[in-house]
Parts: C-alpha cells; sequence; structure tokens
C-alpha cells in the first residue's frame, strides 16, 4: 500500500494554533496525510481532534500556523473553501436526510437539473450505482429505498461515497465505526481501507485502537492540544500508543518527529 | 483481508423486477411503514358506501358535481399546508388568512369604491396578498428562529383583526363582478370537460412512460411495465369517470371551473414537488435541516418559499370560498376551515414530522373531508356527527403515521 504514497503531502499543517479564549486547543499542531494513505488521528476526549477537523473544514480559523496543500499555502476560511480544495469531512452524525433515498442523499445540494430546474434522474441514479459498486458497496439492495431502511454500516456507506463521489483528495471520517456492530463495523473499515488503496488521502479520526491498528498506515497521537508524535503502525504496538494517548511519552521515529516537539 | 463481500448478500443486491417480485417487495414496503396511500383509497371507498346506502342523493351526479365545489377551497389551502409540514413547521394562520383575502377580492371588485379593478386583478391581488402575508410570516420564522405555531398563531389573529377592521362598518360585502363569481359557479362545456381529461391522460402517460423508457436507456432497474401502465389506466380512468359523471348532472351538466382549478394546482405542485430542485430540497429540509445545510442548499430561502406558497394557495383558496357564496361577511376563514385544511393534509397522508408525504395527498384528504361534509348532511345527522367522524379520522391518520414512522426506524436497525 505505502508504495502508492505519494512523496509530497497531499495536506499538511505546520505549526497550527487555535484557542478559544483562555482555552488553548491546539498548540503548534504539525500534521500530513499524502495520497494512497490511511492516517489515523487518535487522541483521548479534549486533545483537539474535534478542533483540528473544524480548522480544515474551515468551521473555525487558525490563530496561528499554516496550512499547505500539495506544497503551497492555502487559506481556508470557510467550508466552501475547503470543499473547493477537495476537503471532505464525514461527520459523526453523517449528516444524512433519512427521509430521503441514497441517490438524493448523495446528490444533497448538488442535484443534476436542466435549465427549468427538472431533476436528472436516471444519471444521478446511474453514477451513484456505480460509485457504490466502484467501493464495492454491495449490501443496499436498492438505491431508490429510503436511507431510513438502511443498516448504520450501510449509512455510513453512503456518507462516504457521497464524500468520494465529488472527486475529493482528502476525506476525513470522524469516529466512522462508533455507533456500529462487529459485522457492520467490518464494512466499514474495509471500506475505508479501500479508499486509500483507490489514492485518496484519509483520515480516519478514532477512539478504537483495534480499528486503527487495522487499518492505518500511519497514527498521528494528539495529547491535550499539542501533537506526541506520528507512528508508523508497523513499527510501534497499541500498547506505545495508549501510553502516548494517556501519557503523552514518546519515542516518535526521528524523520517524522517535528523539531519543536516539546518546547513551551 | 478479503473484501468480498458473502455471496447471500451480493445476491441480495439484485432487484426482482417480475409482476410478482415487485409486488411482494411493495408488500414488504408495506409491512415496514410504508402504506403508501392505500389507507385513504380504503377510506374513500368505505365512506362512499356508508353514505350510499344512508342517502338515495349521495351517489348522484348532481351530488358529485356539488362535492367538487365544497372541498374546493379546503383541498387548495390543504396544498399550501402540505409544503409548509414538509419542511415540519405549521401554518395556523391558513384559516383567517384565506377570510382575509376572501376580502380582498371582494374588496377590490367592490362597485362604487375608488378600487374597483377588474375581476382578475382583483384575484390576483387576493392572491399577493396572501404570499405577502406567507412571506412575513415565513421570514420571522426563518431568520429569527421563532417557532412556526406561535408566528402563525400571532398571524391568524392579526388576519382575523384585520377582516373584522375592513368589513366593520359594513360588515357584508356582495360580489358582483362576473369573473370571480365564474370561480366557483363556472361549469364546463361536456366537451370541453372531456378534453381536459384526454390531457391529464395523455400528460400522465408521457410522463409515467417518458421515466420508464429514460431509465431503461440509461441501463437502471425500471421496475414492472404492467405496473406503470396500471398506474395511467387507473388514474386516466378516475378522470375520465369524473367527467362522465359531471356531464349527466342535471340542470347544468358539466365539469365545475373549480374542479379544473383543483386538478391544475394538484398537478402543477406535485410536479414542483416531485421533479425539481427545489422539491427536492424541500424534502431535505424536512428530512434533516443541518444536514441539508451543510449540502450548500439555502435553508432560510426554502422555508419563506414554503410560506408563500402556504399563504398564495391560502389566498387562492380564499377567492374560491369567496366566489362560492357570492358575497364575504365576518365569519369568512372561521370556523372549521383551518382545521379541515390542516386534516386533509394530514389524512392524505402527510406526516406531521416533516419530510414524508405527497402533495396528491391533499386531494385525497381533502376529498375524505368534503365527503363526510356532505354525507352527514344529506343523512341529516346533527353537526357533533360531523365533528366527532373528522375527529376520529384524523386520529386514526396521525396515529397511522407515528407508527409508520417507528416502523420504518425500526426496519432499518
Amino acid at each position: 500500500m505505502s508504495a502508492t504514497t505519494a512523496a509530497t503531502a497531499t495536506l499538511e499543517l505546520k505549526g497550527v494554533s487555535k484557542s478559544f479564549g483562555s482555552v488553548q486547543a491546539l498548540r503548534e499542531v504539525d500534521f500530513e496525510v499524502r495520497d494512497g494513505e490511511v492516517m489515523a488521528l487518535v487522541g483521548d476526549n479534549g486533545a483537539g481532534k474535534s478542533t483540528l477537523i473544524k480548522c480544515i473544514a474551515g468551521i473555525y480559523a487558525i490563530d496561528d500556523g499554516q496550512i499547505l496543500f500539495e506544497g503551497k499555502p492555502v487559506s481556508i476560511h470557510g467550508p466552501k473553501d475547503a470543499a473547493k480544495l477537495g476537503i471532505e469531512v464525514v461527520y459523526q452524525d453523517l449528516a444524512l436526510c433519512d427521509n430521503l433515498d441514497v441517490v438524493q442523499n448523495m446528490y444533497l445540494g448538488r442535484e443534476e437539473h436542466d435549465p427549468l430546474y427538472r431533476l436528472k434522474e436516471a444519471p444521478m441514479e446511474q453514477r451513484t450505482t456505480e460509485t457504490l459498486k466502484g467501493l464495492s458497496v454491495t449490501t443496499i439492495r436498492s438505491v431508490r429505498q429510503p436511507v431510513a431502511t438502511l443498516s448504520g454500516g450501510q449509512r455510513q456507506s453512503v456518507a462516504v461515497a457521497r464524500a468520494v463521489m465529488w472527486n475529493n483528495r482528502v476525506v476525513f471520517l470522524d469516529e466512522p465505526t462508533a455507533a456500529l456492530g462487529v459485522a457492520q463495523t467490518r464494512q466499514v473499515l474495509d471500506l475505508v481501507r479501500r479508499l486509500g488503496e483507490q489514492g485518496l488521502a484519509v483520515v480516519l479520526v478514532s477512539h478504537n485502537l483495534n480499528d486503527v491498528f487495522e487499518v492505518a498506515n500511519r497514527i498521528t497521537v494528539l495529547r491535550l492540544g499539542r501533537d506526541i508524535g506520528v507512528y508508523e503502525r508497523q513499527k510501534t504496538t497499541p500498547e506505545e500508543i495508549v501510553e502516548a494517548i494517556t501519557l503523552g511519552t514518546t519515542q516518535p521515529e526521528a524523520e517524522h518527529a517535528p523539531p519543536e516537539l516539546e518546547q513551551t | 483481508m478479503s473484501t468480498a463481500a458473502p455471496a447471500e448478500v451480493q445476491a441480495a443486491a439484485t432487484e426482482d423486477q417480475s409482476f410478482g417480485g415487485v409486488l411482494r417487495s411493495r408488500w414488504d414496503a408495506f409491512k415496514g411503514g410504508d402504506v403508501g396511500s392505500v389507507p385513504v383509497l380504503v377510506g374513500i371507498v368505505a365512506i362512499t358506501i356508508f353514505f350510499t346506502t344512508k342517502s338515495s342523493v349521495f351517489f348522484t351526479a348532481v351530488n358529485f358535481q356539488n362535492l367538487i365545489g365544497q372541498m374546493a377551497g379546503v383541498t387548495v389551502i390543504a396544498v399550501g399546508i402540505v409544503f409548509v409540514l414538509l419542511i415540519g413547521e405549521i401554518d395556523l394562520s391558513v384559516g383567517y388568512l384565506s377570510g382575509l383575502c376572501s376580502v380582498a377580492v371582494a374588496e377590490f371588485q367592490l362597485a362604487g369604491s375608488n378600487h374597483d379593478y377588474p375581476g382578475l386583478v382583483s384575484i390576483a391581488i387576493a392572491i399577493l396578498v396572501g404570499a405577502a402575508f406567507g412571506a412575513a410570516q415565513g421570514s420571522i420564522v426563518a431568520f429569527l428562529g421563532v417557532p412556526s405555531f406561535v408566528v402563525t398563531l400571532a398571524g391568524l389573529l392579526i388576519a382575523q383583526g384585520l377582516i373584522i377592521k375592513i368589513l366593520g362598518t359594513q360588515g357584508v360585502i356582495g360580489i358582483t363582478d362576473n369573473k370571480i363569481l365564474d370561480v366557483s359557479n363556472y361549469v364546463l362545456s361536456k366537451n370541453t370537460g372531456w378534453i381536459v381529461a384526454i390531457l391529464f391522460t395523455v400528460l400522465l402517460a408521457l410522463a409515467t412512460f417518458g421515466s420508464y423508457i429514460g431509465r431503461r436507456r440509461a441501463g437502471l432497474p425500471t421496475g414492472n411495465i404492467i405496473f406503470a401502465v396500471i398506474r395511467v389506466v387507473f388514474f386516466g380512468g378516475l378522470a375520465f369517470a369524473a367527467v362522465a359523471v359531471c356531464n349527466r348532472a342535471h340542470p347544468r351538466p358539466g365539469v365545475p371551473l373549480v374542479g379544473l382549478i383543483i386538478l391544475f394546482v394538484v398537478v402543477l405542485f406535485s410536479y414542483l414537488a416531485g421533479r425539481t430542485t427545489f422539491g427536492r430540497h424541500v424534502y431535505a429540509v424536512g428530512g434533516n435541516a443541518e444536514a441539508s445545510r451543510r449540502a450548500g442548499i439555502n435553508v432560510k430561502r426554502i422555508r419563506i418559499l414554503c410560506f408563500v406558497i402556504s399563504g398564495s394557495l391560502a389566498g387562492l383558496g380564499g377567492v374560491i370560498l369567496a366566489s362560492r357564496l357570492n358575497s364575504v361577511d365576518l365569519t369568512f376563514g372561521g370556523g372549521t376551515l383551518l382545521l379541515d385544511s390542516i386534516s386533509a393534509a394530514v389524512i392524505g397522508g402527510v406526516s406531521l414530522f416533516g419530510g414524508r408525504g405527497k402533495v396528491s395527498g391533499a386531494l385525497f384528504g381533502g376529498l375524505i373531508i368534503g365527503m363526510i361534509s356532505n354525507g352527514t348532511d344529506l343523512v341529516g345527522s346533527a353537526d357533533w356527527v360531523k365533528y366527532v367522524t373528522t375527529g376520529a379520522i384524523l386520529l386514526g391518520a396521525v396515529t397511522l403515521d407515528t407508527v409508520a414512522r417507528r416502523r420504518q426506524a425500526a426496519a432499518g436497525r
């Protein structure tokens, strides 16, 4: 898998800080994700994972630091800027409309229509079917059934497929398996791995180290707003990650260790 | 690890499209809470049979003609209510707002005043009054986030107050303009009725088979063609039957113009809700407003437009009601008009929780409300029977909706 990983980071954060009043949510965080890899972002509650996502998604403006997209500095002032760059976040609540069917959800807000605003159902349904097939999501019986009738794993798959369909480069998945049973977690993790294999830069935010160790190529640990380091899955153990999450002690591999890590 | 799905899962992914297969999946959907229009159709047949056995007049051509006139106002207002319900809001102002628009249409044709405009102009003004009132309410709901229940309750009182203010001195305004009187009283010639039925059936066939052919060309599952044919034959047949019955009425045979207005409103707004991006966004906002906002849909605009539709159709409903009685007085907009209109939409299968239901439901719901009112009058039962029956049916419809929702949610897990 790492053979397809690109040389320069698709998305890179350098020394990003963000505070809310007196609360410092992020302190000079470095973070990167490359094409074709699954980067896990782990950390305890309040470590700054959500803040980091929201800064990248354009919901919060960063106070300090730099965001680079394919090596070039970019400024993200709102969700539209992030979308324009091809950064898509699949939030935990999935943002699906239960009463609409799969096709309608996939095209939510981006419906194909003719000049008279009449919907072009056939091409939308076609592309939905193709996208789901391309991601090997085969358990959905009909793309015309309401999302309310789908299982949790299928709903997650639809939300992910929607993020992928719009030619996005970077996909953030916020706790995609949090509410799922064993079989459905399997489904979603397979999907996450396939996204990486298809060349996307995938960021998996999770509490669950089993999931992380199963699909991630690298793991970034956040603790109390600081990044503790980047670990390669093959060279680390769950015990080491747990220690980094809880205590912050670490020996990250030299090449990825941010030099200014412990300066405060 | 293998990414291939288990064999039985992949087998389930192909849809059975034979006649029996489609029937079976419809039955599964029915059990899963998607009851469609089945309860409404059953209700219409049951009510027809009941009143036919009780009154010799009920199942006659002239009474059918009369029924169309009676249900028209409520049905048109209910179509507007559907849009407000679809986005998960409520509009309590439509009763007195339609009354206010009745007053407007009467006021602006009033002979001898300095604003006696032609009939069509005053009709347009009345509808615009409704639209503006709706826009104001919708803006308060959308921009300030005040619950629509309270906003439209205030709107109800304001509209009622305005009616009293305007009618105060004379108490009643007679309608003399022929164009306005025609709205509820004109009857189409027999041949015009047939042409309408033919046009309706042709359009329905074009829409149904057009999408069938489009899907077939795109290589998508089409469902069984027999069901498309049944749909066209059933609804086309209903249209022809309605025209045939109206054309046999005495003493004025023919389809009432107001019937054509109902049909036009229902078809136009069904199209808007079902086949356009606007309609799709209405359903999306009703299903999950936050998700719609994040998907880039202008939720505020959708909310306001739905209240504008509701207000405009309350205006048109007011015109129809004013035309029917040839004059406007202080009772307009009151009584059971508001509750009948909301009931019609809900009985027609539109969910009070937002996001579920069809515009055509307002037609069926309006028909049921109209039949009960018409039937109880014919049988000569006391008013309380009418209220209790309508109440019971409304309760049944809402219960059905709630249970259906729960079943559908349960079917997902």
